[in-house]
């Protein structure tokens, strides 16, 4: 008989091996108490918004000017659209950009020190605080530029704001595609630029989705840079052009959220609830683009 | 069901599975038509390729080390030897695919029809419409069985619908797979099996009509019958193309190729006829790796 068998038949080894069995147990049951401490914690949160402001959102809300301190007839027609602007602009700014550092970086640059030095930086610089980027806004876009408290500066601000989320979305989407491609692509005398437009963009292009839709949420919830480029909780128009002055709904959610009055929390309720469906479309959009690609790629 | 097909030159009958069976009697070729060049037809033959002289780099690791050897044209050369011995490496400066590798360096000529591939005034596109390739591993694009093939002759410009379905029928008649693939065109390549799948990427790289066909091991990662049906196609491609092919298998080198060369630590051993060099080798190490004493 082995050693190995002889010491399995030891005692020692039996309560070795219920002690495994009790701490395997153990384990998944703690794992399973993060997820669902996770998942009710996010229960709670929307439920209690649900049941603040849900009698308040309805057409009227949705579609009504601001009102002051009327607050049945008060809506947020000024700040959603404001909101859609922002977001519109800012990924017409940030994808391209975005995007086309991810495709420099990842399948024209040489790696070299300067790549690894602008790839950490542009790591770190999705974790500065977006108040920084609000700061930077104001005194670059809204100052120098003289682009005053418009919506185009504030688009631009969330740019920087969002540009590494999608330039680190689309480089892993574009790492993701398998070396093979490319060589084939290369093989029957495609250029890289034939072999990126052809082969590796669609093939990355639900992993820049996702990115691309991150980034976007996270604009449309910002409100620390839109405070400091100047965007006002109290806007009487929405915007008609760039150069106007904007308010967003993190603003006027913001705004009332301050107030003493229980209406203005209850409005602040309902105006998240009109934030979070944008943020469902907005997925819901993504998913079907997602399906599209993917059915056009064939995998 | 099953009908041997005897190889004259086959040391292995082609073993098959019940499954494939049928798909493997519709396309197979009668073997015996195969037969290797002799002895007088290679050396009356042109050269297609001609390599003097080359070394090659990975950085400070020299991975090819003088390598002179001459391809005749519409024949088969084998590159053989022990992993790591360079012979993928050579492969790929025929069509210059190494020129995507950091730090890789070349030194030497390589001559397609007497004209200079290293020259700067070459155009590397250009070469690899000429020069296609074969990978070990199948690497269809994630795009339908048309337009895998289509690849090639659209990104040199070929807008026409019916001139490229012209070219992709006839590349996939070369490649013994329009028969299965006919009626599903639109199809994604992935669904096709593994040995479809490659010979799928030998009809992408035949429509851009090359002159040299490489092919880094491409049935190392296939079953038998997918293997012997490569093999059958390289019989017949040899008619029309050159080829080079690099193989683990030394069974299979023996019955495809026509020359054969020995690499073993980025050198260049041995080469000549294939009959020549496996049945009569002049080097020790050639001896003793064919006959499987390493490697």
């Amino acid at each position: 008989m082995s050693r190995f068998r002889e010491y399995l038949n030891t005692p020692e080894a039996e309560r070795f091996q219920r002690r495994g069995q009790l701490f395997s147990k153990l384990f998944s049951f703690a794992c399973a108490a993060a997820t669902i401490t996770c998942v009710l914690l996010l229960l709670v949160l929307v439920g209690a918004v649900l049941w603040q402001g849900f009698a308040r959102v309805d057409w009227q809300f949705v579609t009504g000017l601001n009102e002051g301190s009327k607050w049945d007839k008060t809506g947020i027609f000024v700040e959603l659209m404001g909101s859609l602007w922002l977001i519109g602009l800012t990924a017409i700014i940030a994808v391209p950009l975005g995007v086309g550092a991810a495709l420099y970086l990842e399948e024209y640059a040489p790696p070299s020190r300067w790549r690894t030095i602008i790839q950490v930086n542009i790591a770190n610089l999705a974790g500065v605080p977006s108040i920084v980027y609000g700061i930077l806004g104001l005194a670059l876009f809204v100052r120098f530029m003289m682009m005053g408290r418009s919506v185009i500066a504030g688009a631009l601000t969330l740019s920087l704001v969002v540009l590494p989320i999608v330039i680190l979305a689309a480089q892993e989407a574009l790492r993701a595609v398998p070396g093979s491609i490319r060589q084939a692509s290369y093989a029957l005398g495609a250029t890289r630029w034939q072999t990126t437009w052809h082969q590796v963009l669609p093939a990355a292009l639900p992993g820049i989705m996702t990115g691309v839709i991150l980034a976007i949420s996270r604009a449309l919830g910002e409100a620390a840079p839109l405070v400091a480029v100047g965007g006002v909780g109290y806007a009487s128009a929405a915007p008609q052009g760039l150069l106007d002055v904007f308010s967003a709904m993190p603003l006027r959610i913001f705004f009332w959220a301050q107030l003493p009055n229980e209406e203005a929390h209850e409005l602040a309720a309902a105006a998240i609830i009109v934030l979070l469906a944008v943020l469902v479309l907005m997925n819901v959009g993504a998913v079907w683009v997602r399906y599209r690609s993917s059915k056009k790629i064939k995998w | 069901m099953v009908t041997p097909t005897t190889q004259p030159q086959s040391p292995r009958p082609a073993k098959m599975s019940d499954s494939e069976n049928t798909d493997f009697q519709s396309s197979v070729r009668s073997s015996s038509e195969h037969t290797l060049r002799t002895a007088d037809e290679m050396r009356d033959a042109a050269i297609k390729v001609s390599v003097s002289s080359l070394n090659f780099w990975y950085g400070d690791h020299q991975a090819l080390f003088d390598i002179s050897l001459d391809i005749p044209e519409c024949c088969v050369t084998a590159l053989i030897g022990p992993s790591g011995c360079g012979k993928s490496t050579f492969l790929r400066c025929i069509n210059r695919m190494n020129d995507m590798v950091e730090s890789a360096r070349v030194d030497g000529e390589i001559l397609i029809d007497g004209q200079d591939i290293r020259a700067s005034r070459v155009d590397v596109v250009n070469l690899r419409k000429r020069v296609g390739m074969v990978f070990q591993k199948s690497n269809p694009f994630p795009k339908s069985i048309f337009e895998n093939v289509a690849y090639g002759p659209r990104v040199a410009g070929v807008r026409s619908q019916a001139v490229l379905l012209e070219i992709v029928e006839k590349s996939l008649r070369q490649a013994a797979l329009w028969e299965e693939v006919c009626d599903r065109l639109d199809e994604s390549a992935l669904r096709l099996s593994g040995g479809q799948q490659q010979r799928l990427c030998i009809a992408r790289a035949l429509a851009t009509d090359p002159d040299v066909l490489l092919m880094d091991e491409p049935a190392s990662a296939l079953d038998p019958t997918s293997t012997s049906r490569i093999e059958d196609l390289i019989f017949e491609l040899k008619e029309r193309y050159t080829i080079a092919i690099v193989t683990h298998n030394m069974q299979q080198a023996a019955r495809v190729s026509d020359q054969t060369a020995f690499f073993y630590e980025g050198e260049l051993v041995e080469a000549g006829p294939t009959n020549t060099l496996f049945t009569n080798p002049t080097k020790q190490k050639t001896e003793d790796y064919i006959t499987g004493r390493f490697g």
